[in-house]
């Protein structure tokens, strides 16, 4: 037995079989002890289920996908100037860029949309569009982790096709308009669909400012719907929902790497 | 320091590119000690020399790529070291093509040839689609014009840049070790169209190891070492006939790399 094991392929073998055999196991444990229609009752009551639709199609994913979409274009703009500031030549344009990433980076979003969507209002005596404390708060956050990504992005590009754009007569901002962006920006696809991902779970953020029915928001819908239907289908519901928002993106985002690979 | 070099010149109105003194230092390390250089308009001047000679770094600071520390750098009567110089004016008429190409690989190569015209130069793009297929076509690439640089091979991908340079119309052509990237089988059609533009009367600065180009096509051959010109003439006598011991030994390197020493 010691001999049939000391040859590394074969250990490898073995080592594969007992982790097959862990995962049956575990399995068989799983199903023969679940209530299933415990489950079915919990998660998967096809009344309940029914009744979320068409609402939670026709308001709450179309209110997630708009508060999401309006976040991640302020943060987008607001990222791609931190970005820029966070590599400029003048000093202080550096150091506001690092203080603000820093500090939004590491404050919970949660944090962030109580302060503007009940604290500015409190503090200044105003009252804010419900729409703009969503886009201020994801898109506030969003800017700070943009901006690393974008920064990181900026940087991959070789020095040589700056050296090359110069050599041509360009300005510095011409090069980085006309060469360095447009590059850093293929790079950067990948974890900027991540960013957006990112934001489409924090636009749940937005139940903590209190809606009507026709502002909720996917995660705000399958809670109400949870209280009134004493049921958890509502929320298996709004779940399936966001991984409709979700995988589609990462599908698309695989298509454009593809479909740019040719002018990289 | 410079002896065995022809007898300097005194800088004329015909000089494309006059160093005077050239200095540049990176940190501690003087890279260039005083280099003093003309090139006249029509001139194919070669530098050579073995790595870290500074000839790379010295044709850098023709184009200011590189800040010289000292002495004065003069390209078509301006003075590019003044601090007041609109270096994107003179670089708008100087061209240059890199070891690496530098394509821009998020533009087809007629946008290549293209982007500089237009964002920088203000030609119509009718013009300047024009003047880039033309180039194109003169470095035997009027077919690729809808390419992606990474779809071609090197030595496409280099003669692209070389018409991309050439777009801008330039007065003067840099390169610096342009076909050292390159596979062998490659080297031939890019040096040839260099050969085609010293013909054609084109200003060119060129940083080579390709001694048999330099033999035949450059008008002047400049042998660098240590930062310093430790000899300079036609290539008949530089490569020919060296005078200077450090050449010798170089090219004997170069030109008898397996022999053992």
């Amino acid at each position: 037995m010691r001999g049939a094991l000391r040859s590394p392929r074969r250990r490898a073998r073995v080592s594969r079989g007992v982790q097959y055999v862990v995962l049956l196991v575990a399995v068989v444990l799983l199903v023969s002890t679940a209530d299933f229609g415990e489950i079915r009752r919990a998660f998967l009551n096809p009344e309940v289920a029914a009744a979320q639709f068409p609402g939670v199609l026709t308001t709450a994913l179309v209110n997630t996908v708009v508060y999401t979409l309006l976040g991640f274009a302020l943060g987008l703009a607001l990222g791609l100037v931190l970005a820029l500031m966070r590599l400029s030549s003048v000093a202080p344009y550096r150091w506001i860029s690092t203080v603000y990433i820093e500090f939004f980076r590491g404050l919970p979003a949660l944090l962030v949309f109580i302060a503007i969507g009940n604290g500015v209002p409190l503090a200044f005596q105003v009252s804010l569009n419900r729409y703009l404390v969503v886009t201020l708060a994801l898109g506030l956050v969003g800017a700070a982790y943009i901006a690393e990504t974008i920064r990181a992005g900026i940087q991959a590009v070789p020095r040589g096709q700056v050296e090359a754009a110069r050599s041509l007569g360009m300005s510095s901002t011409r090069t980085t308009v006309t060469i360095v962006i447009p590059q850093a920006f293929r790079i950067i696809l990948p974890p900027l669909t991540n960013e957006l991902i990112m934001l489409t779970k924090d636009s749940s953020l937005a139940y903590l400012l209190g809606s009507t029915l026709a502002q909720q928001e996917l995660a705000q819908f399958g809670r109400q719907a949870l209280n009134q239907y004493q049921s958890l289908t509502p929320v298996l519901v709004a779940g399936l929902c966001y991984l409709i928002i979700t995988i589609p993106l990462g599908l698309l985002v695989r298509r454009l790497e593809s479909s740019t690979a040719r002018s990289r | 320091m410079t002896a065995g070099s022809g007898t300097p010149r005194a800088a004329g109105a015909d000089d494309v590119v006059v160093l005077d003194g050239l200095v540049k230092r990176f940190g501690e390390t003087e890279v260039l000690t005083g280099i003093d250089l003309a090139v006249r308009r029509g001139e194919v001047v070669c530098v050579i020399g073995p790595s870290g000679s500074g000839k790379s770094t010295l044709l850098r600071c023709v184009n200011l790529l590189e800040q010289p520390s000292g002495g004065r750098v003069v390209v078509r009567g301006t003075d590019v070291t003044d601090p007041d110089c609109d270096i994107d004016a003179v670089r708008r008429h100087v061209g240059m093509v890199f070891q690496a190409f530098n394509l821009f690989p998020h533009l087809t190569v007629l946008q290549n040839c293209t982007v500089a015209q237009r964002k920088v130069a203000k030609v119509p793009a009718p013009e300047a689609e024009e003047r880039a297929r033309a180039n194109l076509e003169r470095v035997g690439l009027g077919e690729r014009g809808d390419a992606y640089p990474a779809e071609l091979s090197g030595g496409q991908q280099q003669r692209v840049a070389i018409a991309r340079a050439l777009s801008m119309e330039p007065d003067l052509m840099l390169f610096d070790e342009p076909t050292s990237a390159l596979d062998p089988e490659l080297v031939g059609d890019v040096l040839e169209v260099m050969r085609g533009l010293a013909d054609e009367g084109m200003t060119m600065l060129v940083v080579t190891h390709e001694m048999e180009f330099a033999r035949q096509v450059a008008d002047r051959v400049i042998f660098m070492d240590g930062g310093v010109v430790v000899e300079e003439g036609p290539p008949s006598q530089v490569i020919g006939a060296p005078r200077e011991a450090r050449t010798r030994d170089f090219l004997d390197r170069v030109l008898n790399p397996t022999h053992g020493r």
